[in-house]
């Protein structure tokens, strides 16, 4: 189901929990199917030991992902224009995120109805992971 | 990074989907995928990144017979520490932005083709001292008709210093 400009406000907000108590294994699932085999997300002695970070951490792109999720539920499918953050914070296992998306903007663009939406991801402190926009085209 | 061949495959999304825990049917059931307004079975907006599947000389993933600088026995299997350790992005370090322009719907069955460019690079102080430093790269995948499905944009990040917890 889209999202209905004539529905729609700015300042309209949507957020979805998309992950609790990230796993271990949830990050060795993604990088299964990202191909994204980088030890950092899932061998905690080459991380710890060698990298020197407190443990393995999530790619950015499952956080990202995971966000996606959110605005794909959100908007409907097939409906995104665009899709872009910046990775704010390091996200480890154990982590509960949750993604939200609030409507910025709604136009008119070449005869379709656009929404802009301001995008973020926070985990269970607050701390901002994920922060980005994102396009949507609505229905009239 | 190029890729000659990614063929968007159904199995492929499902999998994709699970690791990123979504439970939208469209991903898995290509019977319901019909009766939605995509009417097929659509890429997650993120499924891209996983074109490195089909990249051979992507460099975060173990070629066979050649080492490989995860653990082993030791904490890495090389002696030398890896210049470069990830990012999905720019020019190495850690994944800093992702940005993609959706151009066209991308589906099961699809066959994509990759190319990137190198993009902007910049400098920033970081937070606890040391220099920064970003590298964007474009990635464009293309229908077999030649048209523009996806543009996808990545920024890693490098720090001077070996990074310290946060």
């Amino acid at each position: 189901m889209a999202l209905k400009a004539s529905e729609l406000t700015v300042g309209d907000s949507y957020e979805e929990e998309v992950c609790r108590d990230l796993s271990r294994t949830q990050i060795v699932q993604y990088a299964g199917t990202s191909g994204d085999y980088n030890p950092l997300h899932t061998d905690d002695k080459y991380t710890t030991e060698i990298a020197k970070y407190p443990s393995v951490f999530a790619h950015g792109m499952l956080s990202m992902g995971m966000t996606g999720k959110m605005l794909t539920n959100y908007v409907g499918d097939g409906r995104l224009r665009s899709f872009g953050v910046r990775f704010t914070a390091q996200v480890f296992p154990g982590a509960t995120l949750t993604a939200k998306a609030t409507v910025a903007a709604i136009r008119e663009e070449d005869g379709e109805s656009i929404a802009d939406i301001e995008v973020s991801t926070v985990d269970e402190a607050g701390t901002v992971v994920v922060k980005g926009q994102a396009t949507a085209v609505l229905d009239a | 990074m190029a890729v000659k061949k990614f063929p968007i495959e159904a199995g492929h999304i499902m999998m994709f989907a699970r690791s990123v825990g979504d439970a939208n049917e469209i991903y898995y059931d290509s019977d319901y995928a019909k009766t939605t307004e995509p009417g097929a079975v659509i890429a997650p907006p993120t499924f891209v990144q996983s074109s490195a599947q089909f990249d051979p000389d992507y460099f975060l993933r173990p070629k066979i017979g050649q080492e490989w600088f995860g653990s082993g026995k030791e904490a890495t299997g090389i002696t030398k520490k890896p210049e470069s350790s990830g990012g999905g992005g720019g020019g190495g370090g850690l994944h800093a932005e992702q940005h993609y322009v959706y151009h066209k719907q991308l589906q099961a069955g699809d066959v994509l083709t990759a190319t990137t460019q190198p993009g902007k690079t910049w400098e920033k102080e970081g937070r606890r001292g040391g220099k920064l430093m970003f590298s964007e790269s474009v990635t464009e995948y293309r229908n077999e008709a030649g048209e523009l499905v996806v543009t996808a944009t990545g920024v890693g990040v490098r720090t001077e210093r070996p990074a310290t917890s946060t």
